[in-house]
C-alpha cells in the first residue's frame, strides 16, 4: 500500500501547487488584465488542481483494487503511472492556459465526474451487498444442499460438522415476533395517527407528535436493554409462570412487545401522512350528510386510505423482520418451532450475529450459512419494500 | 310517534357513545405510547443513574521499598517487574490497619477485609508508583476502588440477605463497610473514571469504563462525517440538479430509497464480507465500522439532502443563470449555502442514528474485549485501524456479562449514549429553527 498512498501525496501537493501556478500564470497570460480572459484564473487553477489531482486517485483506486484481486503487492510500476498521469495532466493544463481557453467548462466537467461516481456509490453498496452475500451463499450451497436448508425443520450446528442447518424454525421464530410487534404497533400507531389527525387540538397535536417520534430515534440497543432487564422478567413473573406458560424471561411475547413499542412511531407517522393525505372535501360530504366524525373515519377516510396503510405496514414489517438487537437480547437463542408466545424462540438476525461473532472459519458450512440467511433476509425484507413503495405510490397517483 | 329534537332517540345515543368509544380509543392508544416511553425511560434510569456514583476506599498506605523496590535503585524498568500481585500484601496492611484504628472489630480473616478492596486497586497504586518512583518509602493516601459488593451495598443493589448467599461477599464484610462508612473511611463519589477508564474483566463491574468506547464512537462519527456528508451531498446534487431524467437516473433512485430500509445486519454483512475479508482492512478497527456506519448513513443524509435542496426556489437559480453564472456556479454558489442549514440538520440526525447503530459493528468484531486506548494513527495499522469499541457495542458486551453490576453499567452506558443523541438532536433542531428559511 506504501507503494500507493507515497505517490498519491505527492500528487496532492502537485495538485495545490498547479493551483497557485495556473492562477499566476493565468495572469500572466493575460497580461496583467484579466478583462482579456475568457475565464478567470480562479478557474484556470481549478482546472489545473482537478486535472492534477483526479485521474491519478482514480488510478490508485483501480489500483487498490486490482491489487487485492490478483493478491499482489502495489510496485513501483504503478507508482510510476500514477506520477505519470498526475504530472501529465499538470503540464498539459498549464501548458493550456491562454486567453481564450474555456477553463470554466473544463474545471466544471470534472467536477460534474466526480458529482457523477459519488451517486454511483449508492449502486455500488448494492451491487457490493448482493455479491457479498451471493458468492458466500453459493460457496455454502456448495458445501450443504440447499433443500435441507430452506425445508428442514430443525437447527443444530454444531462446529465439528454434520449439523442441521433448516431455515425453517428461524423463519418461523422471526415471523412469530414480527406478527406479535405488528399486533402491538398497528392498532395503537394507527389509533394515534388517527386521533393525532382528526381529534387533536393544535396544541396536543405539537407536544404529543414529538414524544411520540422520540420514540423513533431511541437506538435498538436501548430497546433490547429495556426487553432484557425490565420487560422479560415482568412479563415471566406476572404472566408466563402464574399462567402455567414458562420459566423463561426471553421470549418471543417479550421482544414482539418491546419491538412493537419501537414501531408505534413508525406507523403512526406513515399513517399519519398518508390520512393527511385525504382530501378534506371528502371528509366535508360525510359530515354534510350527518355521519358523525368517527362514522366519516371508519367508512370514508380510512378505506381512501387503506392502500397507504397498507403500505405502511408493510414497511413496519419488513422493520421487524430485519430489526436485531431487540431479538439478540429479547426473543433467546433456542429455534424451536413451538406456538407458546411466551417461549424463548430465535430468529434469522440472531442466528446470523451468533454465526459470524468470535471465532469463524469462513470455509465451514456453520459460518457461511449466515451469508445464506442474510441473503434471505435482504431478499424477503427488499421484496416487502418494493411492494409496500409500489402500493403507496399506485395510491397517491388517486389524490393528486 | 313523539319525536323531540332536545331528547335523543335510541339510535343517536347508540351512535354518540360509538363517537365517544372511538375517541377514547384513539386518545388511550396515544396514552399507551407516551406511557411506553416513559416506563422505557424511566427503567433505564433507575437502573443506570447509580452507575455515575462509585464507592472509594480512602486509605494511608506506606509504599515500602522492600515489597514495591526491592533492588532500591529506583529504576522504573525494574521495579515493573514487581506485579500487581506484589503490591496486593501493602493494601491488605493498609486496609486491617485502618480497621484497627478506626477501633472497630470483625470476625472476618485479613484476606477477606482486603477482598473490600477492589482487584483493579493494586493497578491504581503500581501505576502511580511506576510514573514517579521517588515516592517509594513515603506514606500516600489513596482513593482505591471499593469491590462490587461493597459497591452495590450503597446502591442497595446487594443487602444482607443477599450478602449472605454471595459467595464473593459475607453480612460480616457489608457491616464493616457500613462502619467504615459510618467513620468516613468509605465514601460514595461521582464516577469520573467511568467516562475515562476503559472495559475491565468479568470479576470487576466497578473498574468498567466507557473510556475506550466513547473514543472508538468518535473515531467512527469522524470517518462517517468526513465520508457520508460529502459523498451524500455531492450525489443528491447530481441526482436533484444535473441528472438527466432517464433510466439510469430512475434506477438510482429506487436503489438508494431501497437502501435506507435495508436491515442494518446486512450492511454488517457487506462490511465482514467486503472491508475484512477482501480488502483485509483491520478487524474491530473504527475504520472498518466507520466505513459501514457511512454506507449505512449515506441514504438518509442523501433524502435530507435532497428534500433541502428542493426546497430552495428556482428562481435563485435563474436569477444567478441571468447574470451569467454557469449551472455549477448557480449550485455551488447560491443554491449549496442557501440549503446548507437542511443538509446540516440532516446529516447530523443521520449521524445520531449511526452512533446508536449496534448490530453491524458486532458483525465486524467491535465486541472484542480492549483495554487500549486506540491512537488514531499507527504506521502499522493506519488511520483510525487500532481495534476498539463503541458505545453501543460495549452495552451489548455489557449485557453478556454474569456479574448483576453489568447491569447497572449498562444502564449507564446507555444513559450516556442517549444524552450524546440528545445533544446532536437538540443541535439540529437548533439549526433548523435558527436558519431555516421559509420562501
Amino acid at each position: 500500500m506504501q507503494m500507493l498512498t507515497t505517490p498519491l501525496l505527492l500528487i496532492f501537493a502537485l495538485a495545490l501547487a498547479g493551483y497557485f501556478l495556473a492562477k499566476s500564470r493565468a495572469l500572466q497570460v493575460a497580461g496583467g488584465d484579466i478583462r482579456t480572459l475568457v475565464s478567470l484564473p480562479n478557474q484556470h487553477a481549478l482546472s489545473t488542481a482537478l486535472a492534477t489531482a483526479v485521474p491519478p486517485t482514480a488510478a490508485v483506486l483501480l489500483f487498490a483494487l486490482y491489487a487485492r484481486l490478483s493478491q499482489a503487492e502495489p510496485n513501483w510500476f504503478f507508482a510510476l503511472i500514477i506520477i505519470g498521469l498526475g504530472v501529465t495532466g499538470f503540464a498539459l493544463s498549464l501548458i493550456g492556459i491562454k486567453t481564450d481557453s474555456r477553463a470554466r467548462i473544463y474545471a466544471e466537467r470534472w467536477i460534474l465526474g466526480l458529482l457523477i461516481f459519488a451517486s454511483s456509490i449508492a449502486i455500488m453498496t448494492t451491487i457490493g451487498i448482493v455479491f457479498s452475500m451471493l458468492f458466500e451463499s453459493l460457496n455454502f450451497f456448495g458445501q450443504y444442499d440447499w433443500r435441507d436448508f430452506f425445508f428442514s425443520t430443525t437447527w443444530s450446528p454444531n462446529f465439528r460438522g454434520n449439523s442441521d442447518l433448516g431455515i425453517l424454525p428461524l423463519l418461523w421464530g422471526t415471523l412469530y415476533v414480527s406478527f406479535i410487534a405488528l399486533l402491538f404497533a398497528v392498532p395503537i400507531g394507527l389509533f394515534a395517527a388517527i386521533y393525532l389527525s382528526e381529534y387533536a387540538s393544535p396544541r396536543m397535536r405539537s407536544v404529543a407528535k414529538p414524544a411520540i417520534e422520540v420514540l423513533a430515534g431511541i437506538p435498538t440497543i436501548v430497546y433490547g436493554l429495556f426487553a432484557l432487564i425490565t420487560v422479560g422478567p415482568l412479563l415471566r413473573d406476572y404472566f408466563a409462570e402464574p399462567m402455567g406458560f414458562g420459566q423463561s424471561a426471553s421470549s418471543v411475547m417479550t421482544a414482539g412487545l418491546v419491538m412493537g413499542i419501537m414501531l408505534i412511531p413508525f406507523v403512526s407517522s406513515l399513517s399519519d401522512d398518508i390520512i393527511n393525505a385525504v382530501p378534506q372535501a371528502m371528509r366535508d360530504g360525510s359530515l354534510g350528510l350527518g355521519a358523525t366524525p368517527s362514522e366519516t373515519i371508519r367508512q370514508v377516510v380510512i378505506p381512501a386510505a387503506l392502500p397507504g396503510i397498507v403500505g405502511a405496514v408493510l414497511l413496519a414489517a419488513s422493520r421487524a423482520i430485519g430489526e436485531t438487537m431487540i431479538v439478540v437480547l429479547g426473543a433467546g437463542a433456542a429455534a424451536r418451532l413451538s406456538l407458546n408466545p411466551f417461549e424463548a424462540m430465535t430468529t434469522v438476525t440472531v442466528k446470523i450475529v451468533s454465526q459470524l461473532t468470535g471465532d469463524t472459519d469462513f470455509a465451514s458450512p456453520e459460518t457461511l450459512v449466515a451469508f445464506a440467511l442474510g441473503l434471505t433476509l435482504f431478499v424477503i425484507t427488499l421484496g416487502l419494500n418494493v411492494f409496500a413503495l409500489y402500493i403507496v405510490r399506485k395510491y397517491r397517483e388517486q389524490y393528486e | 310517534m313523539k319525536t323531540s329534537l332536545l331528547a335523543s332517540d335510541a339510535r343517536t345515543k347508540k351512535r354518540n357513545a360509538a363517537e365517544a368509544r372511538f375517541k377514547a380509543y384513539g386518545l388511550s392508544a396515544i396514552v399507551v405510547a407516551m406511557l411506553a416511553l416513559a416506563i422505557l425511560l424511566t427503567s433505564v434510569l433507575t437502573n443506570g443513574l447509580s452507575s455515575f456514583q462509585q464507592t472509594y476506599i480512602t486509605l494511608p498506605i506506606e509504599l515500602s521499598e522492600e515489597r514495591v523496590d526491592k533492588r532500591g535503585n529506583r529504576d522504573p524498568a525494574e521495579m515493573a517487574r514487581t506485579t500487581t500481585i506484589g503490591y496486593a500484601p501493602l493494601l491488605r496492611d493498609a486496609i486491617v490497619a485502618e480497621v484497627a484504628r478506626q477501633g472497630l472489630t470483625t470476625d472476618l480473616s485479613d484476606k477477606d477485609i482486603a477482598a473490600m478492596i477492589s482487584k483493579e486497586a493494586a493497578a491504581t497504586v503500581r501505576n502511580r508508583v511506576l510514573a514517579s518512583p521517588n515516592l517509594v518509602g513515603e506514606t500516600l493516601t489513596f482513593d482505591l476502588l471499593a469491590s462490587g459488593r461493597i459497591d452495590g451495598f450503597f446502591k442497595g443493589r446487594v443487602t444482607l440477605e443477599t450478602a449472605a448467599l454471595d459467595g464473593n461477599t459475607s453480612p460480616e464484610a457489608v457491616m464493616l463497610a457500613q462502619a467504615l462508612a459510618d467513620a468516613g473511611v468509605i465514601e460514595t463519589k461521582f464516577n469520573w473514571s467511568f467516562f475515562t477508564a476503559p472495559d475491565a474483566s468479568d470479576q470487576r463491574p466497578e473498574a468498567a469504563g466507557l473510556g475506550v468506547a466513547i473514543l472508538g464512537s468518535l473515531y467512527m462519527m469522524l470517518v462517517v462525517l468526513f465520508l457520508a456528508l460529502p459523498i451524500g451531498v455531492a450525489s443528491s446534487i447530481y441526482l436533484e440538479e444535473f441528472a438527466p431524467k432517464n433510466r439510469i437516473t430512475d434506477i438510482i433512485e429506487v436503489n438508494i430509497s431501497n437502501l435506507a430500509a435495508v436491515p442494518s445486519i446486512v450492511y454488517g454483512i457487506l462490511g465482514l464480507a467486503i472491508f475484512i475479508n477482501f480488502m483485509e482492512f483491520n478487524q474491530s478497527s473504527p475504520l472498518v465500522g466507520g466505513l459501514v456506519l457511512t454506507l449505512m448513513t449515506l441514504p438518509t443524509i442523501i433524502i435530507s439532502t435532497r428534500a433541502a435542496l428542493k426546497s430552495v426556489p428556482p428562481s435563485i437559480r435563474d436569477a444567478a443563470l441571468g447574470v451569467g453564472a454557469s449551472k455549477m456556479q448557480s449550485v455551488f454558489h447560491h443554491v449549496l449555502p442557501l440549503a446548507a442549514p437542511g443538509i446540516l440538520t440532516g446529516t447530523i440526525i443521520g449521524l445520531a442514528q449511526a452512533l446508536g447503530e449496534t448490530a453491524p459493528l458486532l458483525l465486524i468484531g467491535m465486541v472484542a474485549f480492549v483495554r487500549e486506548y486506540p491512537a488514531a494513527f499507527t504506521p502499522e495499522a493506519g488511520l483510525f485501524g487500532e481495534a476498539s469499541t463503541a458505545l453501543p457495542v460495549q452495552v451489548y458486551n455489557w449485557t453478556q456479562r454474569s456479574d448483576p453490576a453489568f447491569v447497572e453499567r449498562a444502564s449507564g452506558a446507555i444513559i450516556t449514549l442517549l444524552v450524546f443523541l440528545l445533544i446532536m438532536n437538540a443541535v439540529a433542531i437548533y439549526l433548523r429553527r435558527r436558519f431555516e428559511r421559509r420562501w
